[in-house]
């Protein structure tokens, strides 16, 4: 195509220029949108190494009391607690909120779009080391007097509030606190760039309709993360408040806390609810939103399809973010909201089934069949299917406030999200580091690699029934009524110091939870094999070609590829249709790319 | 040799999963949820057996009929959560609509790390007023009572919930520093006690025996043994236990 612009010669090329380019010269490689999405992602793997094992922790607590930690001795009370504090922070904020929307975001949004880079790098570059510094304040709690918070990820205020409350609610509590403050201003900004850089660099011919799911999935999820972040580090700051400059937020007159009298103050801890969860929810998609854009465009690819009704996709993603922000009430059913407003709750919740399900739907049209391709990517992208109408259903169960009068707080609700959340958010994680290992691995002048296909599979299957066999059964204990964030399972003493009713109901689950730790062992075990995979595939992966999954969408364009064949100053790049456009007739090269392939870009 | 065949054994699993339901909301509860799990049981089945007829077919060309395919589905998924959120709208206005008739059986619950205090009013059905600044569990009074109160001098308070049975409670639950959740699983029964706030909630309880109530709401290092025991018993056991209460407590 023509390669300058011959009306306007002197205007800048907005994909080409970043919008701030003087300070991001003094640092190029720090600035670097790919550099700055595989640190991102490198971060994530940390976070997502160390909460798995704790949950370890907490599960092999749960069945085998007696057992002491190495270095640390008996697991007490107020160490389960920290370990599920730190456990759901870490998982929530550090791996499933950075590593799909900053990390796969910085390193494939661009060339998505047709852009050269993110539209502030200095910024981007700031967002990434306040994480970092985030995730190091969050751990470093650990080692204060008192240890790490315990007051769970949501930190409800009173607990949270008063330091007398209990172990961590001193420093650790403050450290938290510091440490979601840093990580809420790096999210915003963050995704401030990511907005700009859709908005603003989008490449000649990359229409709205044009732009790949993924890239709706990162859109919806960065408006929702500017709205809800910005909510919580009001939330935080008011906390702080609360602790130290003697405000009562969240804290009503009269409260006694261990001896500790307050005596004014107006506050109601439900506002704190409020707040955390109109952050919350919204959460949850952030983390999803993405997963969900690179299950359709995985699926419509490895089955050489369309996404079915691909317009629907577009719209359920951002509806699936509108109603995200309108039913964060579903969260305080019983936590003493008005009946009523528990009814209007229900109703915006269960109205969100119906986007999900119609995108469930265009999946299972997608590949209806359509015999595909079963590389690893294609089959994490199944299961992310799998999981997700799985986890996804019990989602109208918690919606009915009558139904959540049982269930909520029991390890039903911890079955449900962590299916859907977990599960396939780590699931649409796998899919992506398989599918776009060539372009993590390529750098100039160096061809990508590709992770080792057989490996993969055995890492999808062993990972898929270990999922299973580990959140299933949940939904039994939960129904049994055992209850979330308990340290103890049997022997729980009564008031009298008797084994009590409710030391009777929780040994009941007893069989069914030593289950869940053997299962939950051996998935985690099987994580290892992604591990050797990955370090193997690093060095030895066998050389991929330019486009080896002959995929529609720009991030494997010969100019915009980190290991560009083309010059990249000669090839303007222009996008002429819809991703995931494919010929009917049943060859292997049928599949259309956005761009228009010239002969001197044609791979090899 | 059972008489239930092989199938429907399997059929029976999940129900004895719940705990034994003692409340006469419980079985309206029960129904609903297990309604609602076998529906999407059958949903979630439905959609694997699609997706894997999907995958193992042979090729075919893609489908195009958003009629068949997509509305379709979307206008009955639609009609069936409609009909299952008005249902439970139905059973949760019953509960919490409307507050407990007058006749019921006034109970307070108070949460607090880690202990459920339960006090009833006495024969002037009137709770004495609490002071944050009274409260002194070493010296019997963890409510923080106030003894020049005369509402206050009749009340009585236990570490047992003893309820009658088939008669209408009405709780007003309160905490006393952190948020703690009331939970009776076998009442299906749970509500977060908030410092600060008092909350009602009514309930009939039916079947005597001896249930757990549990915290259901971190609170704090001892929320797993934060518990406490209800017994449910017949109507004159009860009249008879809270006139020996009564009666301990006087001096
Ligand atoms: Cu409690
Ligand atoms: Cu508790």
């Amino acid at each position: 195509m023509n390669p300058s612009n011959p009306t306007n010669p002197q205007k800048p090329n907005p994909a080409t220029s970043p919008l701030l380019p003087v300070p991001y010269s003094l640092f190029p490689r720090l600035t670097d949108h790919r550099t700055i999405g595989l640190q991102y992602l490198a971060l994530a793997l940390i976070s997502v190494t160390i909460g798995t094992l704790l949950s370890l922790l907490m599960r092999i607590h749960l069945v085998w009391p007696a057992w002491s930690l190495p270095l640390h001795g008996p697991i007490l009370p107020e160490d389960y607690l920290a370990l599920v504090t730190i456990h759901g922070t870490i998982m929530l904020f550090f791996v499933l909120t950075t590593a799909p929307q900053a990390g796969f975001g910085n390193l494939i949004l661009p060339a998505q779009i047709g852009a050269r880079s993110m539209a502030f790098p200095l910024l981007n570059a700031a967002s990434f080391w306040l994480t970092a510094l985030a995730l190091i304040i969050l751990l470093s709690s650990t080692f204060v007097p008192g240890g790490s918070a315990i007051s769970g990820w949501t930190a409800y205020p009173p607990l949270s509030a008063v330091a007398s409350a209990g172990p961590g609610q001193a420093l650790g509590m403050d450290l938290w606190l510091a440490s979601i403050a840093l990580f809420a201003i790096a999210s915003t900004a963050s995704s401030i760039n990511t907005l700009t850089t859709i908005i603003k660099n989008r490449c000649e011919g990359m229409t709205w309709d044009r732009l790949p799911l993924t890239v709706w999935g990162w859109f919806t999820a960065a408006i929702l993360s500017i709205i809800a972040f910005s909510v919580l580090l009001a939330a935080l700051l008011m906390l702080f408040c609360d602790r130290h400059a003697g405000t009562s937020f969240f804290l009503p007159a009269g409260n006694l806390v261990n001896g500790v009298l307050r005596t004014k103050g107006n506050g109601t801890p439900l506002l704190w609810l409020h707040l955390f969860w109109f952050f919350g929810h919204p959460e949850v998609y952030i983390a999803i939103l993405p997963g969900m854009g690179l299950t359709s465009m995985l699926l419509a690819n490895f089955s050489r399809r369309r996404v079915f009704a691909y317009r629907t996709m577009i719209i359920t993603t951002l509806m699936i973010g509108f109603l995200g922000i309108l039913l964060w009430g579903h969260h305080m059913f019983v936590a003493g909201l008005n009946p009523f407003a528990s009814s209007a709750f229900s109703v915006t919740t269960i109205a969100i089934a119906l986007p999900a399900s119609a995108k469930v739907l265009s999946w299972l049209a997608t590949v209806w069949r359509s015999k595909p391709q079963y590389t690893s990517a294609m089959l994490f992208s199944l299961g992310f299917v799998s999981l997700f109408i799985t986890g996804g259903l019990t989602g109208p169960i918690l919606a009915q406030p009558i139904l959540d009068e049982y269930l909520h707080n029991t390890l039903f609700v911890v079955a449900h999200f962590h299916l859907i959340m977990a599960m396939a958010g780590i699931f649409a994680l796998f899919a992506a580091t398989y599918y776009w290992f060539p372009l993590i691995t390529a750098r100039s002048g160096k061809p990508g690699r590709l992770m080792s296909e057989p490996l993969g599979r055995l890492h999808f299957w062993l990972t898929f029934l270990g999922a299973y066999a580990t959140f299933l059964p949940m939904h039994l204990t939960g129904l049994a009524g055992e209850p979330r964030h308990y340290s103890q399972l049997t022997g729980v003493p009564g008031p009298a110091g008797l084994l009590s009713p409710a030391g009777h109901l929780l040994a009941a689950t007893l069989p069914l939870n030593r289950h869940i730790t053997y299962a939950a062992i051996f998935l985690a075990t099987a994580q290892i094999l992604f591990f050797v995979n990955l370090i193997r595939s690093f060095r030895h992966g066998t050389f991929a070609s330019q486009n080896p999954w002959q995929a529609t969408t720009l991030e494997w364009h010969p100019v915009l590829h980190p290991n560009a064949p083309v010059e990249a100053s000669e090839t303007k790049v222009v996008v002429h249709r819809q991703p995931c456009e494919y010929l009917s007739a049943p060859a292997t090269d049928s599949f259309l790319p956005q761009w228009i392939e010239t002969a001197d870009t044609k791979p090899e | 040799m059972s008489p239930i065949p092989q199938q429907a054994a399997i059929l029976y699993t999940i129900p004895s999963w719940l705990p034994t339901d003692a409340s006469a909301h419980g079985p309206a509860l029960d129904h609903h949820l297990l309604l609602n799990l076998w529906l999407f049981l059958a949903l979630a089945t439905l959609a694997h057996l699609i997706l894997l007829i999907g995958l193992i077919a042979s090729r075919t060309v893609e489908p195009r009929n958003l009629w068949r395919v997509e509305y379709l589905p979307l206008a009955i998924l639609t009609i069936l959560f409609a009909t299952l959120t008005i249902k439970a709208e139905r059973l949760w206005a019953a509960a919490r609509y409307t507050g407990a008739s007058p006749a019921a059986l006034q109970v307070e619950v108070t949460g607090m790390q880690f202990a459920w205090y339960f006090r009833y009013p006495g024969p002037d059905a009137i709770f004495g007023i609490t002071r944050p600044q009274l409260v002194a569990p070493g010296e019997g009074n963890p409510l923080g009572i106030d003894p020049t109160d005369p509402h206050s001098a009749d009340d009585t308070v236990t570490s047992e919930l003893v309820l009658p049975s088939n008669r209408e409670i009405d709780l007003r639950l309160r905490a006393q520093d952190v948020i703690h959740g009331f939970s009776i699983p076998e009442l299906r029964l749970k509500q977060n006690a908030v410092p600060g706030q008092t909350i009602h909630i009514h309930f009939t309880p039916t079947t005597p025996g001896t249930y757990a109530i549990l915290c259901t709401q971190l609170c704090g290092l001892g929320h797993y043994r934060m518990n406490a025991t209800l017994r449910i018993v017949p109507p004159d056991e009860f009249a008879t236990w809270l006139a020996e209460k009564q009666k301990a407590a006087k001096p």
